[in-house]
């Protein structure tokens, strides 16, 4: 296995090249040194020799991804380009354009995602994984018929429905929990009820739905009709056998999507005000901060491959009969 | 066993209902702690502050905090209209003298041309102190404490509240040099540097003598060692300011934050080794000597500022214009500022959030946007625009304001059809000027929160008239006693006069295409671009709308590649030189990259605003600009669209509410009724907890069938 993961992460480094690469083209095809700097320095009043002096001190001032006035391998290294970019591969994401370490940000930033990402998968696991096994024990009922009826309106919702219609709902109308904000420590619970809840209900219907069918093919196997013949009770068929080998493509899903809680979620927290590393990436392409959004970008990339790694690892762990080779 | 879990569940949530009976606070109060009957005033801030250092900041999200914590020589009054400077640090007005080539004083009614340099000497108040600081913090041998760190000494130190201990000092006239001195600094890149290098004497010689030290020099720079031939410190209470021939727009500028003092202790604190590591710069912790300092600086979530207990103190004006005494605005008439102990902002980047806080009385004021426009504000019988019945039902307070900003649609003068002095080109534009409905835009697309703009200069500066005498006559008639848009049929007239009847150019026999050139905003922007295209199509003229990002569209403006766009321009200062200045030719964007988008050049125009700009508000400078009024309304380089106009809602209980667009050290006069306040929020978030029950119930409801279900499975023999 050790092998297997060697190689993933070799031929990972490549993938990341091309990643940012793609990020920096797709950056400065919009944005060019000079909007950078207006954009920090302000356009009121800023002359020509601030932007010169502001690129300069930043890098900015250097040529995109060829240098024709250097020769040899500088002509390649003294660019935007390598400078910005080389560093990512040691983790050193250095100073974001207003000058602030962005290291020191996302190490601040990513525990209000998490606070966030991590209830929610783990919370919307178990009532899909219920709602899902109960719907599978009672297939072909009226049950199983208003659940699908169900399941496809809530996935007919837009996420951004499910948001302000709780914000008013809840938040408003009821006024249970606060509409939006966040707060340090244990503090920090009542803010996350609202934005948890409304992460689970939005992912009920398309989760419910995938997992029923996972379990309704597991269902129909034979294994199961055996463990029935023998008289076991259809509690025990569906959890302890069915549920066991339909954990299979449950996590494929669920661990590829594990590294990335980190990474926040854009919409949810700018509007509930959650100062995670997904409002930390808007803002920063809101202010066109390239230092910030190449080094978020190249952090999702990484993070994406560890989840397919540690999918095909857990394979191994759920099913003995794989072997990563 | 479902049964004792049923239970289970109703104890639970009965648990849950009894602790919301008790709670004083609702359920939904985003604060910590007990708070609400504390003196605190609550807002909010949607993206964090990009620099807190005076010497770099320049928008209002910013000045929002440090001009409550750093004191520049003036302030405006707070209620007096038009904006009026007073003094804040400064003990009196600055004292201005004009001065020849030689260094002969000048009288004060000397002709500018004569003048080769004005002095400005400020006088600041004695005795005012710095907040607590620890750049401060002496030993008992009298050494600073914390200027010579050591990397070993940083170890435990992670925020400025690490220091154990802190200090205070006494505000010198040496301070205001030290920052003036930081503005001309080249790695500080300040936004105002470029401008007052034109200015103040020695700013660009002193910016390359720092560039000198610096290549010698790797540590921190002190500044007082490098004199700048423009500003010398007088004695502990006195500085003056060299400037180059007349500008009277400068005593402008020493109401801003860029001319606030800044404490040399403190630049050599922040100056150490491994402090910006740490985030320990003016830009995250400020230090002055205003009625508040920043005590909580996490941008993530909340900043607070906290009353300074080292604040020299300032009374609440004792007069205001007429109608302040009425509206209540001078009851707290000399009583010492500031009236609040804490201002909390917090974290807010949605505008529905906030506006459903402010309704449940967590915020104490909010603007109006077009969302909650509906919810908040009617139209009454009169036309004007009154609370709604829920907002009078709150006892919530309206105010507006025409702000003394501006938004036009400008032409490029470079441009052979739409541009140029010809008649042609002039009719064509006048034409186009009458034929773009900003009356119908402001109703439209602003819920009527706009003034149609007559010229250049918005409501609130010298040069703004109303009535009869301030109308743009290209465009509007004045009819009983109020403005009148000419017709189409006007317009189509001036159209064929300028060769473009019925929308064909009469030389060419093609249709008149024009383009106007944008930025995209996505399907947002789709109704107000199809309003421009109708607009031009009431004189069967083709519009082509070229949407594009933003980078983009400013790249064209600066190489004049585009026919017509739309701008606003947002007042520095309350003078009209400020919005003048944008149409001064050499300005323009083509010749000088200034502000003149448009390339607009008049020589007439230029040589009256040389002369206006060096004047003090007189009848003959108000003379002399409708003068250059007249001059552009004729030439119309812009269509004046219209002047926004501001409304803000406010709780009864925050008081001491007037609209000033100019100053931003408002915080200190705002009172609070805390206990008003905590009485209305307890009466409007008691927690609806029914829908609940409801809801839990219909949920055991709906299981039983399933679990008789299952029962019948289960027990059901198979065959």
């Amino acid at each position: 296995m050790s092998a297997y993961i060697i190689r993933r992460m070799l031929y990972a480094i490549p993938i990341l090249i091309g990643i940012n690469l793609i990020t920096f083209v797709l950056f400065f095809v919009v944005n060019s040194p000079d909007d950078m700097a207006l954009m920090q320095l302000g356009s009121k009043h800023t002359t020509e020799l601030q932007i010169e002096d502001w690129k300069r001190e930043r890098g900015y001032h250097l040529p995109l991804l060829y240098n024709a006035e250097q020769s040899g391998f500088d002509a390649l290294t003294e660019t935007i380009f390598y400078q910005k970019s080389a560093k990512l591969f040691v983790f050193d994401f250095g100073s974001s354009d207003s000058g602030r370490d962005i290291g020191y940000d996302i190490s601040q930033r990513m525990w209000p995602s998490l606070a966030l990402a991590i209830p929610t998968l783990l919370v919307g696991l178990l009532v899909t994984i219920t709602l899902a096994l109960t719907i599978a024990f009672f297939r072909g009922t009226y049950i199983d018929y208003w659940a699908v009826i169900i399941c496809v309106a809530l996935i007919s919702i837009s996420s951004l429905f499910y948001i302000i219609g709780g914000q008013f709902l809840i938040g408003k109308l009821l006024k249970i929990v606060p509409i939006s904000g966040f707060d340090t420590g244990l503090h920090a619970l009542k803010f996350m009820i609202l934005p948890v809840l409304i992460g689970i209900v939005g992912g009920i219907g398309s989760n419910t739905r995938w997992y029923r069918t996972i379990f309704l093919e597991e269902i129909n196997k034979d294994y199961v009709r055996t463990a029935r013949s023998k008289g076991l009770s259809e509690q025990l068929v569906l959890f302890k056998h069915v549920l066991r080998n339909a954990l299979i493509p449950i996590l494929t899903g669920v661990v590829v999507v594990l590294p990335l809680l980190f990474m926040g979620s854009l919409l949810t927290e700018n509007f509930f005000g959650i100062p995670g590393l997904g409002s930390y990436t808007i803002d920063a392409i809101n202010r066109q901060d390239f230092a910030i959004v190449r080094a978020m970008v190249f952090l999702g990339s990484v993070l994406y491959i560890i989840g397919l790694v540690l999918t095909d690892i857990s394979y191994t762990l759920v099913d003995p009969r794989i072997r990563l080779s | 066993m479902t049964v004792r879990k049923i239970s289970l569940a109703l104890c639970c949530t009965s648990l849950f209902a009894f602790l919301v009976a008790c709670s004083d606070q609702g359920l939904n109060n985003p604060y910590r702690d007990n708070d609400s009957a504390r003196s605190i005033i609550y807002s909010s801030f949607s993206e964090r502050p990009k620099e807190l250092d005076p010497v770099k900041s320049y928008n209002a999200g910013e000045y929002e905090f440090i001009a409550q914590i750093y004191e520049p020589p003036l302030q405006y009054h707070f209620l007096k209209r038009p904006y009026q400077l007073v003094p804040l640090a400064a003990s009196q007005m600055p004292e201005k003298q004009f001065f020849d080539a030689t260094g002969t004083l000048l009288p004060e009614d000397v002709d500018p041309k004569q003048v080769a340099y004005t002095e400005y000497t400020v006088t600041i108040q004695s005795g005012i102190r710095y907040q607590p600081h620890p750049a401060f913090s002496k030993d008992a041998a009298g050494e600073f404490r914390y200027h010579q760190l050591t990397s070993a000494d940083l170890q435990s130190i992670n925020k400025l509240a690490d220091f154990e201990s802190v200090g205070s000092r006494i505000l010198t006239a040496e301070d205001y040099v030290y920052q003036i001195k930081r503005l001309a600094h080249p790695n500080l890149h300040s936004p105002l540097a470029g401008l007052l290098s034109n200015y103040i004497q020695g700013f660009k010689d002193f910016r390359a003598d720092v560039l000198t030290h610096l290549d010698q020099q790797k540590t921190w720079l002190d500044l007082r060692q490098i004199t700048m031939s423009g500003v010398e410190v007088l004695d502990q209470q006195r500085y003056r300011i060299r400037v180059e021939g007349v500008y009277p727009q400068f005593i402008y500028w020493l109401s801003m934050p860029f001319f606030a003092p800044i404490p040399w202790e403190a630049d050599r604190f922040y100056a150490q080794q491994g402090m910006a590591e740490r985030n320990i710069s003016f830009d995250w912790y400020p230090v002055g000597t205003g009625p508040y300092m920043l005590t909580e600086n996490n941008p993530n979530l909340r900043m607070v500022l906290s009353k300074n207990p080292n604040f020299h103190g300032e009374l609440y004006p004792t007069e205001g214009e007429p109608g302040d005494a009425e509206r209540g605005l001078l009851q707290d008439a000399g009583k010492p500022l500031p009236f609040v102990d804490r201002i909390e902002f917090s974290l807010e980047k949605e505008s529905i959030p906030y506006w459903n806080k402010f309704l449940q009385g967590y915020y104490d004021t909010s603007g109006i946007s077009s969302d909650s426009f509906d919810q908040s504000v009617e139209l009454n019988s009169r036309g004007e625009f009154g609370l709604s019945d829920e907002m009078i039902e709150r006892d919530i307070k309206l105010s507006s304001a025409v702000a003394t900003s501006l938004y036009y649609l400008g032409f490029n003068m470079l441009d052979p059809v739409i541009g140029g002095d010809s008649k042609r080109a002039r009719l064509l534009r006048r034409a186009i000027s009458i034929a773009v409905d900003y009356d119908e835009f402001i109703s439209i697309f602003r819920n009527g929160r706009g003034e149609p703009a007559q010229g250049p200069i918005p409501p609130g500066i010298f040069g703004f008239e109303e009535g009869r005498t301030g109308i743009n006559p290209y465009v509007y008639d004045w009819q009983k006693g109020g403005l009148k848009r000419k017709s189409i049929q006007h317009a189509k007239q001036i159209l064929a006069d300028a060769g473009y009847a019925n929308g064909i150019d009469q030389e060419s026999g093609k249709p008149l295409i024009l383009y106007f050139d944008t930025v995209s905003r996505g399907a947002d922007s789709k109704a107000l671009l199809n309003w421009m295209v109708k607009q031009f199509a009431k004189l069967d003229i083709q519009l082509v709308i070229r949407t594009t990002d933003g980078n983009r569209f400013m790249d064209k403006l600066d190489k004049g590649t585009f026919q017509i766009y739309q701008l606003g321009w947002n007042a520095d200062y309350p003078d009209p030189e400020n919005f003048f200045f944008l149409l001064y030719g050499p300005n323009s964007m083509a010749l000088s990259k200034g502000q003149n988008y448009s390339n607009y050049q008049n020589p007439n125009y230029d040589r009256l605003f040389d002369k206006m700009k060096a004047m003090e508000n007189s009848p003959e400078r108000l003379r002399i600009i409708r003068e250059m009024n007249a001059i552009v309304r004729a030439d119309a380089p812009w269509v004046w669209s219209f002047y926004p106009k501001q409304y803000s809602l406010n709780h009864a209980w925050y008081q001491n509410v007037k609209p000033n667009l100019m100053a931003n050290n408002t915080f200190k006069y705002r009172r609070v009724d805390a206990a008003k306040r905590a009485q209305m929020r307890k009466e409007w978030n008691s927690a609806v907890l029914w829908p609940v029950y409801a809801l839990f119930i219909l949920l055991l409801l709906s299981i039983v069938p399933a679990i008789i279900s299952y029962r019948k499975r289960e027990l059901a023999r198979g065959l």
